[in-house]
């Protein structure tokens, strides 16, 4: 078997990327990327998401991952060990802080504890559950090795004695005034249930409760120091043996089960941020990445967008779009509001997740492996000098013309809105030209509908109104020649107010809800 | 102990509502103007009846047949029922000294202050108890019955001392022993309140017998955190007997509660009919018919009266089987009032309350819905047409197919075809759907419309109107007419004949 490097490369790490791509606020991935690590900012995660590995090796390496992990069975089981991980080092950090020798030593031994408890559940888990994968199966082989050696008993022999001799003692306090006396317990009966038991007649259903705050931090103040001292006399032997353990075993963690701690939520956290739109009905499927440029995406739609409007509850819409023969570049035309940035966005995110090795949104996907991705988005700032935004628009997108070879991907969105028409459109088709030429693929989205017939490489697509009543955007975006409109309000249908409407509103609520 | 006044098995717990909805009813019918009257200035009550119209919409016959029983023993003791009410006040009074106080307090604290509260508390259940035993001939409902029953039974005499003794026994004298296990990082875990073992050994064992170990020590007499640390952990044992004792309290503080509340609503129901007496109005309780119905002798619109101060013109009807009820006619001529009364009795008959007629029969509806013709709104974004459209659409997302829909002058804001069409429309899908629907309309291209329909459910009333123009708030039987006499209100207002008549 090869070694085991690591859960994300399959053979020596690519270096991480330290900052954002610069295309992702344009693609709004920014967002996406908050989504992911939100909960897990800890582990610094967003290298992870910064960089694509652009190799089909890499790619396939983390789609069987994925697909592993997509058995709950085999992520629950990740799961546990990443939050035994987690534990473990905030008890090692407690045991770092406090003052009292005892104390320290048991949050010591509570984090060997949690250490081999994840580790050993992780191994069982991953030979049961067998996983597919080239990264897991590595990674099950890494460990069996591991649990068998020496050092790792006899370590965890020593928790679990320890943990059951703590575990049973049993002390009671006596206190009068001043004076306090510890002594094992001896039987006696607990007082509040009798109370209780008398007062049970007054039972009102649920009341309010009164629980007193009671600090639970984790230091002691001196007078319990001082009963937890009379209980090490009551249990002399117990408690050095405690201690030593302590001293004897600041070196327990092994360092390639802490890298796959870290690395491993690459893969959790996106199927997480995805688990809520897939119970919704969303799809997410495994592209197929390669260097064709004919792409073909059915029912893909904007990851961002999606958990926006899931926040809110609703669905977004899928869109579907491909590219045959010739053709390289989409220019969406149509309706304002009517989901054509969005349509942009799907196109360059799915592209890029891809990239990475994640499963991506949408039915079925065949992409492209990129080399870059490169867009031009219109801000809508408020527009100042008119002549000096033509000027940045246009030396921004000499940049992307020189950057831009035929793997690029070239996603621009309203440019040169604010110019001239009459310029707006000379401009637009000098630039699509240009892109034809080199042979890239993209999107243009523009409102020069004259754009969408440029030449064999373009493909017209457009912001689609609903039928019955043209006030409602569908945000669907289809492969259409581009049409001007605009039609007249229905507004009882808008309402859904109509006999016909009624019908259907009243027949499934009563689906549900039924004559009482 | 339970109280069980407006529910044979439980508690009345007003089900959250659609705050839309009820502020659309409680404008539309005028319902504020009879909470007054039940209030007679007591705002609770106010609530109180307020909660219980709107949470009765899903009645069941049994329910309100119960209340009906329980409301008749109400009005017949009235004295009783005022007296019983005053008593629960008084343990609102005590409310003061116990339950804001407890919270945040030390279980040390708290466990001193519910022995004293408690013993309060013990002496205001001893005067209920022989409140109760006195008044149990008087009342004959079984919710009356029932309750006084309970009272006479778990509050004992045996059991009060019992009660007592233990409230003396929680002072402490020997000492606090707690026992603990090692919970987290060692801290001290699971602290209970322990009753020491009884020490058998005769003196001599004592001097001379092998003692436990044992560990001792003191706090010194300045280490003032260290005492603070000692108080902190005999609190923890205490705590759960401090919690018991202090929810004991809320919980017969619980019961007063919902005994006032309950009460609450039966004195509403007294004071409106004592004042409704007072006009010389006729009330009676309802009859709830199992068909499709709708029956009444003089059924007047409570509002107008409590507003008036007068009696007011009352109506008849016999419908059965009828599930849309179209009102046209005259302007100024009682047709909103009349939807009013239908609305106010309906509700009020849910409820388990008398109504305004001599007579009244009806099925039970499970939701009662207004749409009425806003004359302004301030918070309007979009047209007023859209207003209408969307506000109905909001009451099509609710409605059940027993549900009741009263329309006044509805989709009237756009022109009268376009209103008529979709009116129409909605009032087909409605009945369809088994609503019961009420509609106050001057468009007469939707009346006749319907009118021509011949619908086997359909009633069609009109306000009365004299051939002098006179109106008497009349509602008859009878067909749509094409004017809506406008020209005789502007007669009667500009006191000048129209211009070409």
């Amino acid at each position: 078997m090869r070694a085991f490097y690591s859960i994300l490369w399959p053979g020596e790490p690519f270096p991480l990327a330290s900052g954002m791509p610069p295309f992702f606020p344009d693609l709004n991935l920014d967002q996406v990327v908050e989504g992911l690590v939100a909960g897990r900012e800890a582990e610094d995660l967003k290298p992870f998401f910064y960089t694509a590995p652009l190799s089909l090796e890499a790619i396939g390496y983390r789609q069987e991952v994925f697909r592993d992990l997509e058995h709950p069975a085999l992520a629950e089981a990740v799961r546990r060990f990443i939050q035994g991980m987690a534990a473990m080092r905030d008890h090692l950090a407690l045991a770092q802080k406090l003052y009292y020798p005892y104390q320290k030593a048991s949050y010591f031994l509570e984090a060997v504890e949690l250490y081999v408890q994840a580790v050993r559940g992780l191994a069982r888990e991953l030979a049961q559950q067998q996983p597919l994968s080239a990264g897991l199966r590595g990674l099950c082989g890494y460990l069996v090795e591991y649990l068998g050696t020496e050092d790792f008993t006899s370590l965890e022999k020593e928790v679990r004695g320890l943990r059951e001799g703590l575990g049973s003692v049993r002390y009671s306090v006596h206190i009068r005034g001043d004076r306090v006396t510890v002594r094992p317990y001896a039987g006696e009966a607990d007082y509040s249930t009798e109370i209780e038991a008398t007062f049970a007649r007054f039972r009102q259903g649920a009341v309010r409760d009164y629980p007193a705050k009671f600090s639970d931090w984790p230091e002691m103040n001196h007078v319990e120091a001082q009963i937890l001292e009379g209980v090490a006399r009551l249990y002399p032997g117990l408690f050095a043996r405690l201690v030593a353990l302590y001293t004897h075993n600041s070196d327990y963690l092994d360092p390639k089960v802490a890298t796959f701690d870290r690395e491993v939520q690459f893969y959790l956290a996106y199927l997480e941020y995805i688990a809520g739109l897939r119970k919704a009905g969303l799809p997410f499927c495994y592209p197929q990445v390669g260097k064709d440029k004919a792409v073909a995406v059915r029912g893909g739609f904007d990851l961002a967008l999606a958990q926006k409007l899931w926040a809110e509850g609703e669905l977004v819409v899928q869109n579907d779009f491909y590219l045959n023969g010739q053709e390289r570049i989409l220019v969406v035309t149509g309706a304002n509001q009517g989901g054509k940035t969005t349509f942009a966005r799907t196109f360059g995110q799915l592209h890029y997740l891809a990239a990475l090795g994640c499963p991506v949104p949408g039915e079925k996907a065949r992409l492209f492996l990129w080399d870059r991705i490169l867009t031009h988005f219109e801000r809508g700032e408020a527009a100042g000098d008119p002549r000096g935004k033509l000027e940045d628009d246009l030396v921004r997108t000499r940049e992307i013309l020189t950057q831009a070879t035929s793997h690029s991907l070239i996603l621009l969105n309203e440019i040169f809105s604010s110019t001239a028409l009459e310029d707006a459109a000379y401009l637009g088709r000098r630039i699509l030209e240009a892109l034809s030429a080199r042979d890239a693929l993209g999107v243009c989205v523009t409102f020069l509908e004259e754009l969408a017939a440029l030449n064999e490489k373009t493909v017209s697509m457009v912001s689609a109104v609903s039928p019955e009543d043209p006030a409602v955007r569908t945000f669907k975006i289809v492969r259409r020649p581009p049409v001007g409109l605009a039609y007249a309000l229905a507004v009882a249908e808008k309402y859904g107010l109509t006999y016909a409407r009624l019908r259907e509103r009243l027949q499934a609520s009563s689906g549900t809800e039924g004559k009482p | 102990m339970r109280v069980f006044l407006l529910h044979e098995d439980r508690d009345f717990d007003p089900s959250p509502g659609w705050p839309e909805g009820e502020a659309a009813l409680e404008r539309d019918l005028e319902l504020p103007v009879i909470w007054n009257a039940m209030a007679g200035g007591d705002p609770f009550v106010y609530e109180m009846a307020r909660k219980v119209m709107f949470s009765s919409l899903s009645s069941d016959p049994q329910t309100i047949h119960y209340r009906q029983a329980v409301l008749k023993d109400a009005l017949e003791n009235p004295e009783e029922l005022r007296r019983l009410y005053a008593l629960t006040l008084e343990a609102m009074e005590l409310e003061k000294k116990a339950r804001s106080w407890f919270y945040g307090r030390s279980p040390g604290a708290i466990l001193s202050r519910s022995l004293e509260v408690l013993q309060l508390y013990m002496g205001l259940l001893r005067k209920l108890r022989e409140r109760a035993k006195a008044a149990a001939g008087r009342f004959r409902s079984p919710g009356f019955c029932r309750l006084f029953g309970t009272l006479q039974e778990e509050l004992d005499e045996a059991y009060l001392r019992i009660v007592e003794e233990d409230l003396k026994g929680l002072r402490f004298p020997q000492g606090v022993l707690l026992g603990a296990r090692l919970g987290k990082g060692l801290k001290g875990a699971g602290y209970t309140l322990l009753r020491p073992n009884p020490d058998r050994r005769s003196w001599l064992e004592r001097i001379l017998g092998k003692k436990p170990p044992s560990y001792s020590f003191q706090i010194p007499p300045r280490d003032e955190g260290g005492a603070r640390a000692l108080s902190e952990l005999q609190d923890r044992g205490i705590d759960p007997v401090a919690r018991a004792l202090a929810q004991a309290t809320d919980h017969i503080l619980g019961f007063f509660t919902l005994l006032r509340s309950e009460l609450a609503f039966y004195l509403g129901c007294l004071n409106l009919h004592e004042q409704l007496s007072r006009l010389g109005e006729p009330t009676c309780f309802p009859q709830v018919s199992p068909q499709v119905e709708l029956s009444f002798r003089q059924l007047y619109s409570l509002s107008l009266a409590l507003r008036t101060e007068q009696r007011v013109v009352g109506n008849d009807l016999e419908a059965s089987e009828k599930t849309l009820f179209i009102l046209t006619g005259a302007n100024q001529g009682g047709k909103t009032t009349f939807l009013r009364s239908v609305g106010q009795a309906q509700l009020m008959m849910q409820a388990g309350m008398f109504v305004g007629a001599e007579a009244f029969r009806a099925n039970l509806c499970c939701g009662v819905f207004t749409h009425f013709k806003r004359e302004e709104d301030p918070t309007m974004k979009s047209g007023k047409f859209d207003e209408e459209l969307g506000r109905m659409s909001r009451i099509v997302d609710r409605l059940t197919p027993c549900a009741m829909v009263l329309f006044n002058e509805s989709f009237s804001a756009t022109n009268e075809r376009e209103g008529s069409e979709i009116a129409q429309q909605i009032v087909r899908a409605l009945l369809e759907y088994g609503v019961k629907v009420f509609f106050v309309t001057h468009m007469y291209t939707l009346a006749s419309g319907l009118y021509q329909q011949s619908f086997q459910g359909a009633l069609f009333l009109r306000a009365q109107r004299l051939s002098g123009g006179q109106r008497t708030y009349k509602i008859l039987p009878g067909q749509p007419q094409p004017s809506s006499f406008g020209a005789d209100l502007y007669r009667a207002v500009f006191k000048e004949p129209l211009p070409g008549t």
